[in-house]
Order: C-alpha cells, then structure tokens, then sequence
C-alpha cells in the first residue's frame, strides 16, 4: 500500500506538510506527490538506507546509564519537514531582532541596568537569577555581543502561528544534526533536490568559524580559535568533535589550556606552548574557571576569567550570557525588545503566566491541570510539569514548590503543537514536531536557514528531546516563487 | 598539534600493534610446540615472563597452573591483564575515542569493529587460529587505513612513533620466546640421544647429528612464519634457515617491515620531522649502535634472552625521552 495523502489525518494539530482538505500545502506538493510515487518496498529501502548513513557516519548521541555512557545512532525521520520561504523569511527578521534585543539586554545588566531602573524588568527578577554572573560586571566583550551561538526554540500552535518557545543562550547543541540530517537526506533523496529548489545549510561552520575569528583580541588573518568540550562523557560530545573537525580548529579540553603570567591562554601543543585567541566553550559557566566559580571544577581553566577580562582571549558565548537564558526572563522578550529597539515583535512569545506575579499565580495554581509549569534554569526537558498529562500527586508537589519559591516557575497554556507526517513502521502518521534555528551574532547577524526540527517519535507525545525519546528531520526551506 | 592528541594517537598505535603482535606471539609459540618433541617443551609459562606479566599473573595464586589454557586466556581475554589482546584493543579504542577529530572516520570504525569482534568472539581452542587471524587482519586494515586516508603530518608521525616503537619491542619479545623454548644446544642434544636411545638407535648416530638439530631450522621457520618473515627471509638471505641467520634478519636488517632495524629507521625517520627531536634522536642513535654491534652469531649460542632484556629497557628509555618531549610539559 502506498502512502494516500488524502486518508492522511492530524485532526484538531496544524500538520506542516497537509494542509486541512485540500491535500499537501503547495511547498510540500512535490515532496508528497513523489513519496506517493514510491512503493512500499522502495520507502523501505529508503528509510534502510538512512538507517545505514547513519551508522556509517558514525552520528551518535550519548546516553547516561548506570552502565556508563554509550553512544546511540541518531534516531531520524526521513521524511523532511518544510517551511516556504516567505514564511521563513519573516521568521528569520523576528529571530535576528530577538537576539539583538537580548544581546543588548546582557550588555545592560552587567552595565548601567538601565531597563531596571527603568522599571521595565523589576529588580527581583535580577537579584533572583541563577545565571547572572557578578564576576562578568563592566566587561566589554567584542561587538558589544555577549550571545553568539543561540539556538531559539519555535514552536507552531494549531492556529498556523509559529511562537518562540525558549531562548538558549547557554551551550545551545543540535546544529551538527540539523547538517548531518541534509548530508543523510541527500544521499536518500537526491533526485528532490534537483527539481526543487531547497535552501542549503551547509555554509554554517564557516560561518561560525568566522564569526569566532572576528572575535579575537589580536589582528590578523589566522587567529587561533578552539573548541573546549568538557569531553567524551558529555551528551553532546559529538557534535563538539563534529564542528572542530568541520572547522579545522583543534578540540581542546580544559587540560589542554593554561594562562600564563601575561594572562594569555595558551595550548600545550608538541611544539610547546601556543597562544589561544578565540574559545568557542561547550562549558558551563560554572565550570570553566576553577579559581572564580566551582573551585572543584577538573574541567575548567584556572585563570580563565581573568584572561577574558583583560581582553587577552575572546569566549563564546560569553560568561554571564545566561542570564537571558531564564524562562521568566523570556516573559519580557516582548518588552525588552520593546525597550531596546522601540519594534514589536515579529515572532510572539507563548502566553506566560509568571508564578512571582501574584495574580498569575493564583491562575497557575488553580488551573494546573491544563498548564505546563518550567522552572526557570532547566534545560532538556527536565524538571516540568506537564498539567494535563500529571498525576494528583504531581500536581500537588509543583503546587508546593511553586509556593515556596515563586520566582523560579512559570507557567503556559498546553499547546496543540503542530505535527509533522512521520514515516513509522511503513505507514505515514502525524508526529509533533518543534524547530531549533541557530543565530550567530558578530559583526553581523546570520540564522540557520531552517534549523533542527525534532519530533516526538512516540504517538500523541509532546517530548522532542533526544534523551527522552525524540528523533528528528531535515528541515527544508523551499522557495515556490517563480515556479 | 595538542600534546594530549598527540599522546592519544600515539597510544592508540602503540595498542594496535601490541595487540596484533601478542596475537603473533601466541601464534609462534602454539607453531613451536607442535613441532617440538612432547618431553622437550617449557610449555606456556615462559610466555608469561616475554609480556612482563609474571606479578600479574600469579597474584591471586602463587601457585597457579600456567597451562595452554590458563596462559592463553589470560593474553587474549582477560580485561584484568592491560596487556591482553582484549585489553589492547579496548585501550586503542578508548584513545582513538577522544581524538575522533583528528584520524579518519573509517579508522575510527575498524578499529571500533575489531573491537567488537574481540569482544563478542573469545575463542576456543579450535577457533583460536582464526581468531588470532582476524585480530592480525583487523590491525593490519587499520594500519593500511591510516596509511591512505591520512595526512602526513605529525599527527602520523605518532601513528608511526607509537606503531615501530611497540614494534621493536614486540620483535625482541617474539625472539625471546624461541630462546625460552630453546634449550642450550648440549641440553638438547642429549635429550635428542636420549629420545633416540629409547627408539632403539645407537649412540654414534646421535653423535653425528649433533651438528644438526633437526628440530633448529623448524624452529626458526615457525619464528619467521609468525612474522610474516618466511617469503622475505628467503628472497634476501638465500641460505638455509639457521638461527644466527634468522636473528640477524630480524634484528639488524633494515629492509624488513617487522625487524628491529627497521622500526628503529622508521622512528628515526619521523622523529626528524618532530620539533625539537634532539633528545629522543640521541636514544635512537645508542640503541642503533648497540643493535649493530651485537655479535649475533654468539648470541644465538648464549645471551640472548639477557641482551634483548637490555634492548628493552632501551626501548623504554627511548619512549621516557618521546613522552618528555612532547607529552609533558
């Protein structure tokens, strides 16, 4: 049985290909229309041999066990997900605003705080973060940028709407799936390419490589940039390795740093020491400098702050950058873009109730069944509550934890996530999906074109999250215009 | 290049090559034993000294029975011996891990394969020639793997440092287990007397014969045969295969991939191209001078095993002063 379109159905979600009653959404037609061309055997075949790419190529994400740490092949879909061009093209206008308000943000806290005294953002919102680093007052990185890698969570709601969801600002990881899904897409579908035309992705790593160079202290044309992974025991080790090799820069681990007496960071290479300009670090803030923050930290680079400080060696992202990466933090996007810039936001915010509000905390509380609550500082999915899918119990316990620390929670409506048609054992369904779109901040602003869409593979799941059984596509940006 | 890849790197060849060569020296001695009398054998026990893993070996028991099985399951699959053919390969594995960046994709699965395969496939007796086969293939696909898919830049230059440096000294090791299996010539000739008079031949043939061990040029040809020596031997040296020949072959010449020459060569050819490759240069050059002065002839009489002990404890020094230099700083 081949795939028929027309007795495909998401009902009550917004599916991405399909739309409603009239069949594929003009973008998606010539993708649908060739897959009801395949025979079984022949999506089979295809999705064996995705299967296989994957293996080869080694993509891998590792997973904690009591165990230890093994590394998984990537689940993937091979059915892309596809946005039009148009519509990307304001959702790319949105991201570079958003990201250029929340660089000016940064800059402000560890600043004048200006938005504060403002009354803008209250006080409290600052004093209470977790992520607001004291240690990074009054520097001035390069650009006046403090994010450079961010990864911006979209969602879409069963309206059509596409929101932001989050804001990683951290050590936001994915893009090396969002390229090695093209690579595995292309190998499986190349014939789509040819008569289509798909945006590429694959300018990404030099775009990174040359955003990080624009950051160094020393002129010139070959600045030393590195990444600085915590190691082969991180979840995302991978794609640390991944994009030093896409590079060609070395991938350095905090042992293979120090800081000298002229509080240059230098590498210990076989030739003996070489200065460092750039770290691109996939560390937490608080690892990363023995002597200012976790004095335990085996991971980090002793002096490394002061290095950065006095300019001697750029960091990206930049220490203290997570302060934006709040989710109570993101229910003023929209004012802070405001703020700043004196623009309404081109993409919304999902409506958010925040639990330090006392109005909006008696809604949380009483509507809890219906909402999802996050704590402000967890990433991965972990430590939420999603209201409709909890038990009793669980609601109880978030009610008291909401209570005793305020600040730390919001909350937002259950969204119908949009779906996304999934081949899943030879018959195509819907699956949820999201989208992680990457923006690089330098001298200039650069968006992925597309991102890493992740899909719960699982029926009726909302969870996207690799480590919690969420796969992904490729995403294709597809221009219709002048076909 | 980082000190800590290139100390990986190196390590990873050294553990590849360490693992094909105990497969070598499991191979030689089972060649050996076969072809020598029942009541003329050590047995496997030497084998346990060769690898220097004699505390090892015996520290849960004194007085453990170090029989073919005992001796052959602590080499291949035991991951509390580090110098297991299973160990090897997870540590080659391990290194390779954390410097995926900088070697080939595909080396990185060869070497994960061959990995696995020793893992899942512990052999029997009747499956240990195979076994031992494919980990000797496996090393070599990763050897031939790197040799085409990788730049010749240092980061192959600790390839080659931790390959012909693990080399050399697994040479000596695999000559070391002849000599532990070789009686001295006047032992064995009167066990050969002995095993004759038995059979009920008289003593002045064994006499005659004792000029001309039967048992000596097998001996050699299953050393040689062990190292893939057999073919090149006998294209270069064209002589009867006898051990001062043999043991000049695979020490001093220079042509053959596995002798000691060679691998001294290669390390010296690499370590040129290394910054400030003094020191380690200078080891290389003493070890060259005692190799070349060694009166092989003498040694395959008496010796031996003493002057590839020393030998080793060079090697070692030669691998102190390449750490030194660019391991630690």
């Amino acid at each position: 049985m081949t795939i028929e379109w027309q007795q495909y159905a998401a009902p009550g979600f917004y599916d991405e290909l399909i739309g409603d009653a009239t069949g594929p959404r003009p973008a998606a037609r010539a993708l649908c229309e060739y897959l009801a061309s395949l025979s079984d055997e022949e999506l089979r075949e295809r999705k064996t041999a995705a299967e296989l790419a994957i293996l080869v190529m080694g993509i891998t994400f590792t997973v904690y066990t009591e165990g230890g740490s093994i590394d998984r092949a990537w689940p993937f879909d091979i059915v892309p997900r596809i946005i039009p061009k148009r519509e990307w093209d304001r959702a790319e206008a949105g991201l570079k605003q958003r990201v250029q308000a929340l660089n000016l943000f940064i800059d402000d806290l560890y600043h004048e705080q200006k938005i504060i005294g403002d009354g803008v953002v209250p006080a409290e919102v600052l004093a209470q973060s977790v992520n607001f680093r004291p240690q990074c007052i009054g520097a001035n990185p390069r650009h006046g940028v403090w994010a450079h890698i961010c990864g911006s969570d979209l969602v879409r709601d069963n309206d059509g709407t596409l929101y932001v969801l989050e804001d990683n600002l951290r050590v936001p990881s994915g893009v090396s799936y969002m390229l090695e899904n093209r690579v595995v897409t292309k190998r499986v579908f190349p014939e789509l390419f040819e008569h289509q035309r798909i945006q590429p992705v694959d300018d990404y790593t030099l775009r990174l490589y040359d955003m990080l160079a624009s950051l160094s202290p020393r002129p010139g044309d070959h600045p030393t940039v590195v990444v600085l992974t915590p190691g082969i025991y991180n979840s995302a080790y991978f794609e640390h390795s991944y994009l030093a090799q896409q590079m060609g820069v070395e991938l350095v681990e905090g042992n293979d740093l120090e800081v000298g007496d002229d509080d240059s960071v230098y590498m210990r290479t076989i030739e003996g020491l070489e200065r460092v300009d750039v770290i691109y670090r996939r560390i937490d803030d608080l690892f990363m400098d023995p002597e200012v923050f976790h004095p335990d930290s085996a991971l980090g680079v002793p002096g490394l702050m002061r290095a950065w400080r006095k300019g001697k060696v750029a960091l990206a992202n930049a220490p203290g950058a997570g302060v934006a990466d709040d989710k109570v933090v993101y229910a003023f996007v929209p004012d802070i873009i405001k703020y700043y810039l004196d623009q309404d936001p081109l993409i919304p915010n999902v409506p958010s109730y925040l639990c330090m509000r006392e109005q909006d905390r008696k809604y949380v509380l009483a509507n809890l069944d219906k909402l999802v609550v996050k704590p402000a500082n967890e990433s991965g999915g972990y430590g939420m509550l999603v209201g409709p899918h909890a038990t009793s119990a669980d609601r109880k316990r978030f009610a008291k934890l909401i209570q005793s620390d305020p600040r730390n929670y919001m909350a937002q409506p259950t969204l119908a996530l949009s779906t996304s048609p999934t081949l899943c054992d030879e018959c195509m369904e819907p699956r949820h999906v999201d989208l992680r779109p990457f923006i690089l901040s330098g001298p200039t602003t650069y968006v992925t074109t597309g991102g890493l869409t992740r899909v719960a593979l699982r029926k009726g799941s909302l969870v996207v999250n690799s480590s919690q059984g969420g796969g992904s596509k490729d995403t294709w940006i597809v221009d219709t215009e002048g076909f | 290049m980082l000190s800590r890849v290139a100390q990986n790197i190196y390590w990873m060849a050294r553990y590849v090559e360490r693992a094909e060569d105990t497969a070598r020296i499991i191979n030689v001695n089972t060649n050996l034993l076969l072809d020598l009398p029942r009541n003329m054998t050590f047995g496997w026990l030497p084998l346990i000294f060769i690898v220097g893993a004699e505390k090892l070996f015996f520290e849960k028991d004194p007085n453990r029975l170090a029989d073919e099985n005992a001796v052959v399951k602590f080499l291949i699959g035991d991951s509390e011996n580090p110098g297991s053919i299973i160990s090897s390969l997870a540590s080659a594995r391990e290194n390779l891990r954390t410097t995926r960046d900088t070697v080939p994709q595909e080396a990185w699965e060869q070497i994960n394969g061959l990995y696995i395969y020793a893992r899942d496939h512990v052999p029997t007796r009747r499956g240990r020639f195979e076994f031992l086969r494919r980990v000797i293939h496996g090393a070599q696909q990763i050897n031939g793997m790197l040799a085409g898919s990788m730049s010749r830049t240092a980061a192959y230059d600790f390839v080659w440092l931790g390959r012909f440096l693990e080399r050399a000294d697994m040479t000596t090791r695999i000559l070391d287990v002849r000599s532990a299996n070789l009686l001295s010539r006047t032992d064995q000739t009167a066990t050969l007397k002995q095993t004759q008079e038995q059979s009920g031949q008289t003593q002045v043939a064994a006499v005659e014969r004792e000029e001309q061990n039967p048992f000596e040029s097998i001996q050699w040809m299953s050393v040689l045969k062990s190292l893939s020596a057999y073919q090149m031997y006998r294209q270069q040296v064209r002589l009867r295969v006898g051990g001062p020949d043999v043991l000049k072959f695979l020490l001093q010449d220079e042509s053959f991939p596995r002798a000691v020459s060679f691998c001294l060569k290669q390390l010296e050819i690499c370590l040129r191209e290394l910054p400030k490759n003094a020191a380690p240069l200078a080891t290389i050059d003493a070890l060259k001078q005692r190799l070349n002065a060694a009166e092989v002839p003498k040694l395959a009489d008496a010796g031996l095993h003493e002057f590839i002990d020393q030998f080793q404890v060079g090697l070692g020094e030669l691998h102190d002063r390449i750490a030194a230099t660019y391991f630690m700083h």
